[in-house]
């Protein structure tokens, strides 16, 4: 028994022949915080409106939270957060009696409503005209209905756009919370800095495929891009330190003190040791790991989208 | 049902915060209180009371200005949701398409009987203070009130029809103007080409001018209205025109009916394979 709470298998989707997600499998465990990354077009719109059941797949199957999805309009489940990339709410409502809309649709009780604007920092907000909204108010308003009813899996298109630093925080924060309790998470975004840290496994999607999906350091691997190292030395020994390690490492930059190396992770750990043994010159070593920038450049094909 | 009820007053809530319930209220109660001040005066004479001239009036203005109301409620209500991203929202919530719009639908014509019976009370009120009406003109104005809103139910089924075939709004302001013109300005004046063309003896026969007068909605209700109570016949002076159609007054309410019915269903037949 998998406790997998979305599971599809080899979906495909087109919309009159141009084919917008293909041959698509992923799996979100409960818990599980899953980034989905891809230029604009690439279909990770198409892929959350297909696990919804907003859109019907060709072929493929579809499960979300233990029940078949095929797009038939019939919405099986509601414990389903989704939080979409474009909305306009309408700007005569308040955001209290929006919020309460959405809390009557999904079956919660009007008390419910107060709490969480509190929650995603309206409290003072809830009497204002949405047409008074700034742009992070909408967006946490967004996220608000989103949160309604308990969900056990929130579908995110860009939560954190329009948010200031200190917002952005705050909604990270929430997703942990939520995520300790067993809410699954798939979060599609632009913000691969954000993002790297906080998603447990990332996604990357180009022309409707997944052209790598798995952890930071697992792509990291795949995609063969070295490591940074920066050894700092002791006064004039930059140049000894690299004629001693340069058959583990190419030798990025040399100068005085400090010394800049690049190695694959294979070669990681015995360098490191080589390193350690020239402790009489080495005063300091960092170890910069991959971005995510790198490796969704590497996968996505800067310059041929 | 619940589903449908929030729906319907999330629409009524809109409504009347955006001021379309006092617009349109106060629309018809100003014209009818026009017409019931200055169209009763020359029928002074006749023996007609004062509400049973302005239940004609009112029929006469409400054939123009109650499908304008309903059509201006209803266009935006699915193209617009869908422009602005609410409608793809909604659809993630535990909500059937055929909810929405029917909650939709439930909201829109408490609109619209409210405004109908605010702008036209008005004038019920002066022609009860001046006196002088039978029950019969009571009934007549009750079945005015009803007609009118059956009308209005009509183009809002319209309204929903052209919201739901368009991508843009834009477009479904533009069918639902077109709508207008076709059903309530230009199908009469062609009818009436083809009457006054004839020279008496119509070249399309009499049983097919009936037929076609009454397969018009505004025409059916004009045809309840006017020529189907007593009352009203003698102060309308239609009664002839429909080439003496004993029409009574089931024929055009289903023809209304059908008219309401088709629409929406159409309506929640497409809007049920529309992929977003």
């Amino acid at each position: 028994m998998t406790t997998n709470i979305v599971q599809l298998d080899a979906v495909s989707k087109a919309y009159a022949k141009r084919v917008v997600v293909q041959d698509v499998s992923l799996s979100i465990s409960a818990g599980e915080c899953v980034a989905l990354l891809g230029h604009n077009g690439a279909g990770k719109t198409t892929l959350i409106k297909l696990l919804l059941g907003l859109v019907r797949p060709d072929s493929g199957h579809i499960m979300v939270l233990g029940e078949q999805v095929n797009g038939n309009g019939k919405r099986q489940h509601d414990a389903t957060g989704f939080l979409p990339e474009n909305v306009a709410f309408p700007n005569a409502m308040t955001g209290g009696q929006l919020l309460t809309f959405y809390a009557k649709l999904k079956g919660e009780p009007r008390s419910v409503v107060s709490p969480m604007l509190k929650r995603v920092g309206l409290a003072g907000a809830e009497n204002q005209r949405l047409g008074t909204y700034s742009k992070g108010m909408r967006q946490r308003l967004a996220l608000a209905q989103a949160l309604l009813g308990e969900p056990r899996l929130l579908l995110l298109d860009e939560p954190t756009s329009g948010l200031d630093p200190v917002l952005r925080r705050e909604f990270y924060r929430i997703l942990s919370e939520l995520q300790r309790r067993g809410v699954g998470a798939l979060i599609c975004s632009h913000t691969l800095t954000e993002i790297e840290s906080r998603a447990d496994r990332l996604a990357i999607m180009k022309q409707g495929r997944f052209v790598a999906c798995g952890t930071l350091a697992e792509l990291a691997r795949e995609a063969a891009i070295p490591i940074h190292i920066r050894v700092a030395t002791a006064p004039g020994e930059a140049s000894a330190v690299a004629e001693h390690v340069h058959k583990r490492a190419r030798v990025e930059k040399v100068n005085e003190r400090v010394l800049d190396l690049s190695c694959f992770g294979a070669d990681k750990m015995s360098l490191l040791r080589e390193l350690s043994n020239l402790d009489q010159w080495v005063e300091d070593v960092d170890v910069t790991p991959p971005r995510l920038e790198e490796i969704y450049a590497h996968f996505t094909g800067v310059g041929d989208a | 049902m619940k589903i449908v009820l929030v729906i319907a007053h999330k629409e009524i809530c809109d409504a009347l915060r955006n001021r379309w319930v006092a617009a349109s209220a106060l629309l018809l109660a100003a014209l009818s209180l026009t017409l019931a001040l200055l169209g009763t005066a020359p029928a002074g004479s006749a023996k007609a009371s004062m509400l049973a001239v302005t239940n004609v009036s009112l029929a006469s203005l409400s054939v123009y200005l109650v499908p304008l109301i309903a059509l201006m409620l209803s266009f935006d209500a699915l193209a617009g949701e869908f422009e602005r991203g609410t409608m793809l929202l909604l659809l993630t919530y535990p909500v059937q398409r055929w909810q929405v719009l029917v909650g939709k639908f439930c909201g829109h014509l408490c609109v619209l009987f409210v405004a109908i019976v605010c702008g036209y009370g008005c004038a019920a009120l002066l022609a009860a203070v001046s006196g002088d009406n039978g029950v019969d003109e009571w009934f007549g104005f009750g079945s005015l009130i009803g007609s009118s809103v059956l009308l209005g139910a009509v183009f809002l089924a319209l309204g929903y029809l052209a919201s739901m075939v368009v991508r843009e709004r834009a477009t479904a302001a533009g069918i639902a103007i077109g709508l207008w013109i076709v059903l309530v300005v230009l199908y009469d004046l062609v009818l009436l080409g083809v009457l006054l063309s004839s020279q008496g003896s119509l070249a399309i026969g009499e049983q097919a001018f009936q037929v076609l007068l009454l397969a018009n909605p505004t025409d059916a209700y004009r045809l309840f209205n006017l020529a189907g109570s007593h009352g009203a016949t003698l102060v309308s002076g239609l009664t002839e025109a429909g080439g003496g159609a004993a029409t009574g007054t089931l024929l055009p309410l289903s023809v209304m009916t059908v008219w309401v019915l088709t629409p929406l269903v159409a309506t929640s037949l497409l809007f049920r394979r529309r992929e977003l």
